[in-house]
């Protein structure tokens, strides 16, 4: 079965109406991640976050960037969100009071700034405008792994001081206590036997 | 539409908007947290966008934005190893009250 050219009754292109779609998507979920009140389903709106952002990577012709995106924002940070949200709510249920007392001051900042921001956007005159060019895979393994081979390889080292640093920041560091006090490690073992 | 550079850009605008707001207002360090993923997510969205709209630039964009991602994995770990640490010590995730350093 063929498509017709434009989405039938509106004569858009179809590329527009998947814009406006994942536009609504994204915008509602981010919305719906800063003004939710549990914070489990704010952790899960961001997923759809996410994955609406991946699908106008696809939509501007970086499909190997949309996968990236799936596989490292909801592959990897959403759970370790999640996993982080869970060990720190307490049982008594999420706060009633999401917002700290100077909310209002952060709209009027946001909005200033998304204000500023689009109208910067609307009076530029955009040399490059109204093609999408797909970007080639071969050729973002070139510049990743030739021009820009420092960069990834120091990128690398980052990760793996991230690792350390965050194993070293959330580890138990209450065993030290007890190494220097013999009495309290037995007092800990009477416990547990 | 989806053809014009502006339509990007002023989305990408209005993410980053809405992850400055949960930035400021939000009082769990957690959500804190995901709004600066929001607004990570905005700055990647108008780097490709840019990218995708000058052929010369489309590697190097996508390269950019894979550093980003990469940078902010990392500094998802590292932020959240943080958050955990200090709920050990103070047994609440919510940042208007660690004020042990006002008194």
């Amino acid at each position: 079965m063929e498509l017709p050219e434009t989405v039938p009754y509106l004569d858009w292109r179809w590329d527009d109406l998947v814009f406006l779609a994942m536009a609504g998507v994204m915008l509602g979920s981010a919305l719906l991640v800063v003004l939710g009140r549990d914070i489990i389903r704010s952790a899960l709106w961001l997923i759809l976050s996410f994955a609406a952002l991946a699908g106008f990577y696809g939509l501007l012709g970086s499909p190997f960037l949309a996968i990236s995106q799936v596989l490292v924002y909801i592959g990897a940070i959403a759970v370790l969100i999640l996993f982080a949200v869970m060990i720190t709510s307490s049982k008594r249920g999420p706060a009633k009071l999401v917002f700290q007392r100077q909310w209002w001051a952060g709209g009027i900042a946001a909005i200033l700034l998304v204000g500023l921001l689009i109208t910067t956007v609307m009076l530029t005159d955009w040399p490059h405008n109204g093609t999408v060019y797909v970007a080639d895979v071969q050729k973002i393994a070139r510049t990743l792994f030739e021009d820009y081979l420092f960069a990834f390889e120091a990128l690398g080292v980052l990760l793996l001081a991230a690792v350390i640093g965050g194993l070293y920041l959330a580890k138990r560091d209450d065993e030290m206590p007890e190494t220097n006090n013999p009495r309290g490690a037995m007092r800990d073992e009477d416990q547990r036997s | 539409m989806s053809q014009s550079l502006e339509a990007y850009l002023i989305l990408a605008a209005l993410l980053f908007g809405i992850g400055t707001f949960g930035f400021l207002a939000k009082r769990n360090a957690i959500a804190m947290l995901m709004s600066i993923e929001l607004m990570l997510n905005a700055v990647n969205l108008a780097i490709i966008t840019f990218g995708a709209f000058t052929p010369e630039l489309a590697a190097q964009a996508s390269t950019i934005a894979l550093f980003v991602i990469a940078v902010a994995a990392g500094e998802a770990t590292v932020g959240l190893a943080i958050v955990i640490a200090i709920y050990r010590n103070r047994r609440t995730p919510l940042v208007d009250e660690y004020a042990s350093m006002k008194e």
